[in-house]
């Protein structure tokens, strides 16, 4: 996988998936639609000004709340390439996992990197890089039994050859 | 060294001896759920796996319960993928509108859990089936298609938290306070990644109804599942529903816990949670003098029978205050009916309030009651998140069934005693 870099944009604790993307837009299963809608009730402003490749980063607890899937499908198609915050909560954690979300949880550099920073991240060794203040952080690495998933491409493509072996 | 409830059913379901917390499993699921809102993008990632054929279409359980009945054509066509689905793949357990009703009060009253049993759901509360001594947890929709496709799901053993109530409940106090006084101590990432284990009298004093209300919001505290040892109110519950056997589990007297929590049932009084975190709860009486715009009652957490009984027998005499909008919406098909039977329905209808077919709607702000700004709803919901029931500038609070239709009488929060 390549290298992943981009600006940081920055939330606190406990982002939900309420706000990450709320219920309205439920009825759509389309991942650009619910890319224009991405964390719209925390920051409108945040489709108009993502470039893609950007990070989020957050405090504790990023993706608390509802089971939905739309929350890092809505993160991934806006054309975010990580994010990187204190705390998962679990069901988005392992969404993120399964569709192929880089997810990483780090409470340094989620308290060390400011808005607008531009941050890099080496996913095979979990090393964050904040390019603008010259400083990294190490992320918790991935058990062997997820990378699995990660390094087939997501929980699709693994079960497809989970299913091809039997 | 011994092991928790939570760890015998994750081995059980993983034909392993000895699992530690911390460690992955490939578990085989008993039942998996989705609903109108996660189904379609599972069904979409079922068809890119390239799976053809459900690998156990008995196990499977669809609901059409959040944006229904049909909200708008996007929503009708979200079922009716679903609903295309269950045809094709012969899920013979496909609830539609008016057969059904809100998932997590449903599956346990069809019989469809029962205890031992390791059950998956795209849905953040299924963690509510706990209450009878399964495993249950919520997944995502990609975890939901591979478990259609394989008949199993990974899963991370979790540690667990022994949360045990002592004492009796005050007046009017149920399961919804218990849970949300638990929260406001541990926070909403208190329990991240773990079991919440309930024990204690308090609990085992508590009926089905109650015990299903705190496993629901175990999730409000990050937890990964809730859980109560099965016992006698369970057993009598089960047996009430279905005839299947199964192999209930329950926690040695040496497992091993990341914590253990004492809680005294003579602190906790009625409990309102305040935007916009359910771990900010608090007694109703810190919150009174809060005016409020509407009531809802109704959920998977608090639209059960017994919620509804509490609700009607304040309301009973009284009307809603002028104010207020009150909406009551009973969890399935089979409550709806037994309202009626009873006369709540009338109770409800006649003190003023608006009174639905079974459905998600209001609580997560899809429809049938949805906040405008600067609105302020009570309701026997679980989550209070900015914008969770509408506009983003709209407040939940959370309480009990007997707070809300208390609060929709005075036109502002308060509890069931304050009434004339
Ligand atoms: S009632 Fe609310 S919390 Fe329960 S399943 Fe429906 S949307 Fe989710």
């Amino acid at each position: 996988m390549s290298e992943i870099r981009g600006r940081a944009h920055v939330y606190g604790d406990n982002v939900n998936t309420d706000v990450i993307i709320p219920a309205r837009y439920l009825t759509s299963s389309d991942a650009d639609e619910l890319a224009r809608h991405c964390m719209e009730d925390i920051d409108p402003e945040f489709a108009a000004k993502l470039k893609p490749g950007d990070v989020i980063v957050a405090g504790e607890n990023f993706g608390c709340g509802s089971s939905r899937e739309h929350a890092p499908v809505a993160i991934k198609a806006a054309g975010i390439s990580a994010v990187i915050a204190g705390t998962f909560a679990r069901i988005f954690f392992r969404n993120a996992i399964n569709i192929g979300l880089p997810a990483l949880a780090c409470p340094e550099a989620a308290g060390d990197i400011e808005d607008g920073d531009e941050v890099a991240v080496d996913l095979a060794s979990g090393r964050i890089e904040n390019v603008t203040r010259g400083r990294s952080y190490q992320a918790e690495p991935f058990p062997a039994f997820l990378r699995e998933i990660v390094e087939a491409g997501g929980l699709v493509p693994y079960t497809r050859k989970r299913l091809a072996a039997r | 060294m011994g092991r928790t409830i939570t760890e015998k059913i994750l081995a059980a379901h993983s034909a392993q001896a000895e699992l530690h917390p911390g460690q992955f499993v490939m578990a085989r699921i008993d039942l998996m759920l989705g609903n109108d809102v996660t189904a379609p993008l599972a069904i979409e990632e079922f068809r890119n796996i390239g799976a053809e054929r459900l690998a156990d279409a008995a196990r499977v359980v669809l609901v059409a319960d959040h944006a229904t009945p049909n909200k708008d054509i996007e929503a009708a066509q979200q079922c009716r993928l679903m609903r295309d689905f269950s045809r094709e793949q012969g899920v013979g357990r496909f609830y539609d509108v008016g057969r059904g009703g809100i998932e997590h009060a449903l599956l346990p009253e069809e019989g469809l859990v029962a205890p031992g049993e390791c059950i998956i759901g795209a849905d953040s509360h299924t963690c509510t089936y706990g209450a009878l001594g399964a495993f249950a947890t919520g997944v995502g929709s990609t975890d939901l298609a591979a478990a259609m496709a394989t008949g199993e799901c990974w899963l991370r053993v979790p540690e667990s938290i022994k949360v045990v109530y002592r004492g009796e409940r005050k007046e009017w106090v149920g399961g919804k306070d218990l849970i949300l006084y638990m929260i406001g101590k541990l926070g909403v990432a208190g329990a991240r990644y773990q079991a919440l284990e309930f024990c204690g009298e308090a609990i085992e004093a508590l009926g089905m109804s109650g015990r299903l209300t705190m496993c629901n919001m175990a999730i409000e505290a990050g937890a990964k599942n809730g859980i109560i040892a099965p016992d006698a109110v369970t057993e009598e519950y089960v047996r009430s529903v279905t005839d299947r056997d199964y192999t209930p589990q329950s926690s040695d007297p040496d497992a091993a816990y990341a914590q253990v929590v004492e809680i005294d049932c003579a602190d906790i009084d009625l409990q309102v949670a305040v935007p916009p975190l359910p771990e900010n709860s608090r007694s109703v009486r810190d919150v009174e003098e809060t005016p409020i715009d509407q009531a809802v009652i109704g959920s998977c957490t608090n639209g059960r029978i017994e919620d509804l009984r509490e609700a009607a027998q304040v309301l009973e005499g009284r009307s809603v205050h002028a104010d207020v909008r009150l909406i009551v919406v009973p969890a399935t098909r089979r409550v709806h009916l037994q309202a009626i039977r009873e006369g709540l329905a009338e109770i409800f209808v006649e003190a003023g309030g608006a009174l639905s077919t079974p459905t998600c709607g209001p609580c997560l702000g899809m429809h049938m009651g949805v906040l405008a700004q600067g609105e302020r709803a009570v309701a026997t919901t679980n989550r209070n998140f900015v914008g969770r029931m509408g506009h983003p500038e709209s407040e939940v609070y959370l309480a009990g069934p007997a707070v809300a239709a208390a609060s929709a009488v005075l036109g502002r929060i308060g509890g069931p005693e304050e009434l004339p």
